[in-house]
């Protein structure tokens, strides 16, 4: 798939630091709250208190005598809004009746946004919140999973399901295969509420420009998605309204979809015709989304050699009464294991809770722990190595769609990842290995992710200065995108990345899907190339025209593109520079504008995904219980990887994610309150410097031809997904106890 | 939070008359507590008193008689790492290491760190009912999520726990708090300083309104060759303990002289058993032994439902904590059990 023409600065497979990196590191770097706006008016969101009810009435009286309040603004006197649900829903908005902030008096969770004060000072507009009344009637909620696991449904389908699929149905025939078989297990796991909590709080300045046009600086994870949001709701025109999000602190799935505070500070800016900010404090960063709670079931059996024969995985998670949030969980088994006879099935419990949403390797994280802890367990039945049950069950295929991947070097990542971390060493009775007043365990799982390539347009030009300049809508929530980005172009114009201007978190910008599904590198990256190869084609048809051009009669495939110029393959020194061409062009810019997209036709007949294997030692205090995880290697792969530096850095920090998930992250509901109660950072843990040890991570080669321009797949998930398993395996192996709910509490393990 | 008056007392003195004079007046030291506080609507001041620059409570001396005296003001990081106390009292050191982290200790003070209020998750809600806040709305931590609550000392009103690891170690060595107030001068030992809830959940402890608490007296014995401070939580650092145990002993030979066991997590003060105590006089430092002084703290414990765990764990946590006693250079950073 590579050009040949091009020769280069080759930046791709450096590990370059991130560019920006010293504008975050020095506090340069602006977020969305940061802005300093002239004549700025500060919102702070009210939320409810009770989970299910009416507002009957609100008493604004104190609030409205304080100085320095201008309005508050509630379901009683908001703006017109538009009319139909579909006017709300945004490009990853689920099945089902779209949230609607200060729609009418209807309470649906508790912590709804309910009133916006807004005020001269944030300080004065937090102070007005708590002088506020609201009069409820209060109705009987549900929150509970655990205790409404009977009135679970299968999910609404909708625009979303392309994406997240239902389970497949049933091959062979489960229950009958179930039952004869040699060696069965059957498992039962938990897993708890968990908020995203991306460090940056979720904020919103809005510049009123007058004449129906806004200018957004929002914290979101797309730029389209939250301008199309915003003007179809307020009935305004696409191209009066612009969403910039050029440095976004983090976002894990939490910005995918537009969050209510860019709906409140929108509506109060246009109500008053003000510049208006709305920040959410911390606590309010626990009342919208998250990822769902979720009781899976799994039923696996094996012939006496180890080949797995059965597999059965159903799983019940968490919706609210409004949306069906599904993120595929029953099906993951089958893509990584072949079984003859297999069942899985997963439906939705409606809970008067928001919507829970896309949350770093949604799905996948869940039901890998499950799996892959299952698996474990039979490993141990059949007293086979669980490496060695996982090479006894590895396939080339995707078993699930019958379709070969475009690329699978899983094998080689549990190969790899065992030799560094000297699985031979571990003996495998539990409790069999110990280190003074500590047990320790060794676990491993294995990790499957989406390889997705979303449609994204690139404007690409080279200008006077020679130099190029790229535009896509695209953000960077701090994965690396920016650097990947002005890396991939760099190399296939032949520039050194200082003479490459990428620029993005724009909604002005062509279109970029939001960031999500660790797939920005194959969408945008892939235009990149789409658009650099057009460019090359300008720039060299330009270069002909030159009076007494070399390359008059010189074919695409003898030219070399280097240091901003085109040079002879066969003689460098004939060349012509950008700025040249530029220059014979009267000085304008030569520019492109391409869709890099999928290759649907070519990719139907495959599968594709990315791999990883996670080693773990743990230590468990024998008396105590308390768990460290000393060590843990992960190797990955994912296809190309065009910055070892960022990759590295996704893949630590899954690793850490995983910690957090295993052992750490939960957010707490008290079913008769019907409300999160450690909804700040203080008491929803997660792992401090204290909890993280020696991480290693491995890139194992993957040469995928098939899979697009790039051959690269993403690495913003597939880090976290085997991590969890292999650390419940781990504390098995150390101390014989299985503990089938994420988080673990290390007294559970007295 | 609301607007407020703020006022800097240049003394003692003027700390008494601003804190009895102003309209709803509160102290701040480090603000680590009182101003989160604050910001989640749980208490609103109309004026703050700043106690940071009484210069007579900002030091650590040594009195006539041998004791130590730690002023008020003095930062807890300062506290800890004060030679006179990673010398002397290295329970005491140990235990505010322990403690939040290297931000918050830098900035809290030893008069603060007192009267720090409870982490109960119920409490810090202004949304919810809860006793301690508003007397008489209820408890729904008693059936609610009480992973971190009491074992210890509850009453059918609150069952909440007083949060520090300081104040375990300061009961451990026997501190005293001198308070000075409107009506003068008062020593408190600590066993008396914190208090059970009962049903006046609502006070934390015995220092009355409108009274400062000065500094914190440590008499001469530190316990500085057998001693150790664990703590037990849902991760590594930062985090509050959910049993947390300072042990601290005299010995001859192998056999107690006299022993102190003080824990943290469990009860609304810190905890401590004179039967207990005197059962370990004159027996070997043994595991055993140990054991048997903890099934006399633990003799009432009762759990709550989700806290029930803590009931072993404090068991196990009393019988390790010993044993680290005897060989304190055993004990891992950060308070965590020996390796
Ligand atoms: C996230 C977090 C984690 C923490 N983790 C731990 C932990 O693990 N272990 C632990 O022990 N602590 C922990 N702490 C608590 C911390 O130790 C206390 O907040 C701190 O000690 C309080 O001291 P301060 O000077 O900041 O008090 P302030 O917040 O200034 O004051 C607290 C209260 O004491 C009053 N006050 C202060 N000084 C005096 C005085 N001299 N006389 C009379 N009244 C006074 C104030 O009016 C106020 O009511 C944590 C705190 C936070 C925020
Ligand atoms: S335990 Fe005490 S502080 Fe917690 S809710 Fe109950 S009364 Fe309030």
């Amino acid at each position: 798939m590579k050009h040949t023409e091009i020769d280069t600065n080759k930046t791709v497979g450096k590990p370059i630091s991130r560019l920006e990196g010293k504008l975050k590191v020095t506090g340069t770097a602006k977020y969305a709250a940061e802005y300093d706006v002239h004549n700025l008016l500060y919102g702070y969101v009210v939320n409810s208190t009770i989970t299910k009810g009416k507002i009957l009435s609100i008493d604004l009286s104190k609030a409205l005598a304080l100085p320095g309040v201008i309005e508050v603004l509630s379901h009683e006197n908001r703006t017109k809004l538009a009319w139909f649900d579909l006017q709300y829903t945004d490009m990853d908005a689920p099945p089902g009746t779209v949230f609607k902030p200060f729609y009418d008096e209807n309470i649906l969770y508790n912590g709804q946004p309910i009133a916006l004060v807004v005020a001269e000072s944030f300080e004065m507009a937090r102070y007005a919140a708590t002088q506020i009344t609201f009069d409820y009637s209060e109705e009987p909620f549900q929150t509970c999973l655990d205790h409404h696991l009977d009135s679970s449904r299968v999910a609404k389908k909708g625009f979303a399901t392309a994406l997240k699929p239902p389970p497949p149905p049933p091959t062979g025939d489960f229950e009958k295969a179930y039952q004869n078989a040699a060696v069965k297990v059957e498992t039962e796991y938990r897993h708890g509420t968990e908020h995203h909590n991306p460090i940056e709080l979720f904020a919103t300045t809005t510049i009123y420009q007058g004449d129906g046009k806004l200018t957004i600086y929002d914290k979101t994870q797309g730029t389209i998605n939250n301008q199309l949001y915003v003007a179809n709701i307020f009935g305004l025109k696409y191209k009066n309204v612009q969403v910039l999000a050029p440095f976004v602190g983090g976002g894990f799935g939490s910005g995918l979809r537009p969050q209510y505070q860019l709906f409140l500070c929108v509506m109060a800016a246009l109500h008053l015709k003000r510049n208006v900010r709305v920040v959410l404090d911390r606590k309010q960063m626990f009342s919208f989304t998250h990822r769902p709670p979720t009781v899976q079931n799994l039923r696996f059996a094996t012939d006496t050699d180890g080949k797995l024969m059965a597999m059965n995985h159903s799983s019940k998670s968490e919706t609210s009464s409004f949306e069906d949030y599904f993120e595929p969980i029953a099906s993951w088994s089958h893509r990584l294991y072949p079984a003859p006879n297999t069942l899985f099935e997963q439906e939705l419990v409606p809970l008067d809770v928001y919507t829970p949403m896309d949350m770093r390797a949604p799905g996948g994280s869940t039901a890998l722990h499950a799996i892959e802890c299952t698996m474990d367990e039979l490993a141990y039945k059949l007293d086979i190595d669980p490496l060695e049950f996982r090479l006894i069950n590895y396939t080339e295929m995707d078993p699930s769609a019958e379709k070969p991947y475009t690329s699978k070097a899983l094998k080689a990542c549990y190969l790899e990842a065992a030799e560094k971390f000297g699985w031979e060493k571990r003996t495998p009775k539990p409790r069999s290995m110990e280190r003074g007043n500590k047990l320790v365990g060794y676990g491993m799982a294995t990790g499957i992710w989406d390889a997705f390539q979303f449609p994204s347009r690139v404007e690409a030009m080279i200008t006077a200065d020679g130099k190029m300049i790229l535009n896509n809508a695209v953000t960077d929530i701090g994965t690396g995108t920016f650097t990947v980005m002005t890396q991939i172009a760099a190399d296939e114009l032949g520039l050194p990345m200082e003479d490459v201007d990428f620029r993005y978190g724009d909604s002005k910008k062509p279109f970029s899907m939001f960031q999500g599904g660790s797939a920005m590198t194959s969408s945008t990256g892939v235009a990149i190339v789409v658009a650099a190869k057009e460019l090359r084609k300008k720039l060299l048809k330009k270069a002909r025209e030159i009076t007494d051009s070399p390359f008059k009669k010189v074919e695409d495939n003898e030219v070399t593109f280097k240091n901003g110029t085109i040079a002879l393959k066969h003689d460098p020194n004939v060349a012509v520079s950008f700025k040249e061409i530029i220059a014979f062009n009267k000085g304008k810019t030569i520019k492109t504008t391409n869709m890099g997209k999928p290759h649907m036709l070519k990719l139907k007949k495959y599968s594709m995904a990315t791999h990883s294997a996670s080693f773990v030692e743990v230590e468990v205090d024998k008396d105590l219980g308390t768990v460290t995880v000393t060590r843990a290697v992960t190797a990955v792969a994912a296809g190309k990887i065009i910055n070892p530096k960022t990759a590295k850095s996704q893949i630590y920090g899954s690793m850490v994610w995983g910690i957090s998930k295993a052992l750490h992250e939960e957010t707490i509901m008290d079913e008769k309150l019907g409300k999160y109660i450690n909804a700040n950072l203080g008491e929803y843990h997660i792992p401090v410097h204290a909890d993280i040890r020696q991480l290693d991570v491995i890139f194992a080669e993957e040469n995928d031809e098939l899979i697009n321009e790039l051959g690269v797949k993403g690495v913003g998930e597939i880090g976290l997904v085997g991590m969890p398993a292999a650390i419940s395996n781990a504390i098995y192996h150390a101390t014989g106890k299985r503990i089938n709910k994420l988080p673990i509490h290390f007294d559970e393990l007295l | 939070m609301n607007n407020f008056e703020f006022k800097q007392a240049t003394d003692t003195r003027d700390a008494i008359d601003l804190i009895n004079h102003l309209p709803e007046a509160a102290f701040v030291a480090g603000g680590t507590n009182i101003i989160d506080l604050w910001k989640y609507n749980l208490t609103n001041p109309s004026s703050l008193v700043d106690i940071n620059h009484l210069h007579e409570n900002a030091e650590i001396s040594i009195l006539e008689n041998g004791n130590i005296r730690l002023g008020a003001a003095v930062k807890n990081a300062d506290t800890a790492y004060h030679p006179l106390i990673a010398q002397k009292y290295p329970l005491l050191s140990k235990a505010i290491l322990a403690g939040a982290s290297a931000q918050i200790r830098n900035m809290a003070s030893n008069g603060g760190n007192l009267l720090q209020r409870t982490r109960c998750y119920y409490f810090y809600d202004p949304d919810v009912p809860c006793n301690k806040r508003k007397p008489g709305s209820g408890c729904p931590a008693k059936d609610g999520y009480n992973r971190m609550h009491a074992i210890l000392g509850t009453s059918e009103a609150c069952i909440a726990v007083f949060p520090s690891d300081m104040c375990i170690a300061l009961a451990a060595l026997e501190a005293t708090v001198n308070v000075s107030g409107p009506n003068g001068d008062r020593n408190i030992p600590f066993s008396q300083f914190h208090r059970l809830p009962g049903d006046r959940p609502d006070l934390d402890n015995t220092l009355d309104d409108g009274e400062i608490i000065t500094s914190i007296d440590l008499p001469e014995e530190g316990f500085a060759d057998h001693y150790s401070y664990l703590k037990l939580r849902d991760r590594h650092s930062y985090a509050f303990a959910l049993v947390s145990v300072a042990t601290a002993l005299k010995l001859n030979g192998n056999m107690i002289e006299s022993a102190r066991i003080a824990l943290g997590g469990v009860a609304h003060k810190p905890w401590r058993s004179v039967e207990a105590e005197e059962f370990l006089k004159d027996k070997e430092a043994n595991a055993e032994n140990f054991s048997a002084a903890a099934d006399i703290i633990l003799r009432d414990a009762k759990g709550f439902g989700y806290n029930d765990f803590k009931i072993e764990l404090s068991k196990k946590a009393i019988i390790r904590n010993g044993l680290m006693a005897l060989n304190p250079a055993s004990q891992l950073p950060g308070a965590q059990p020996s390796a």
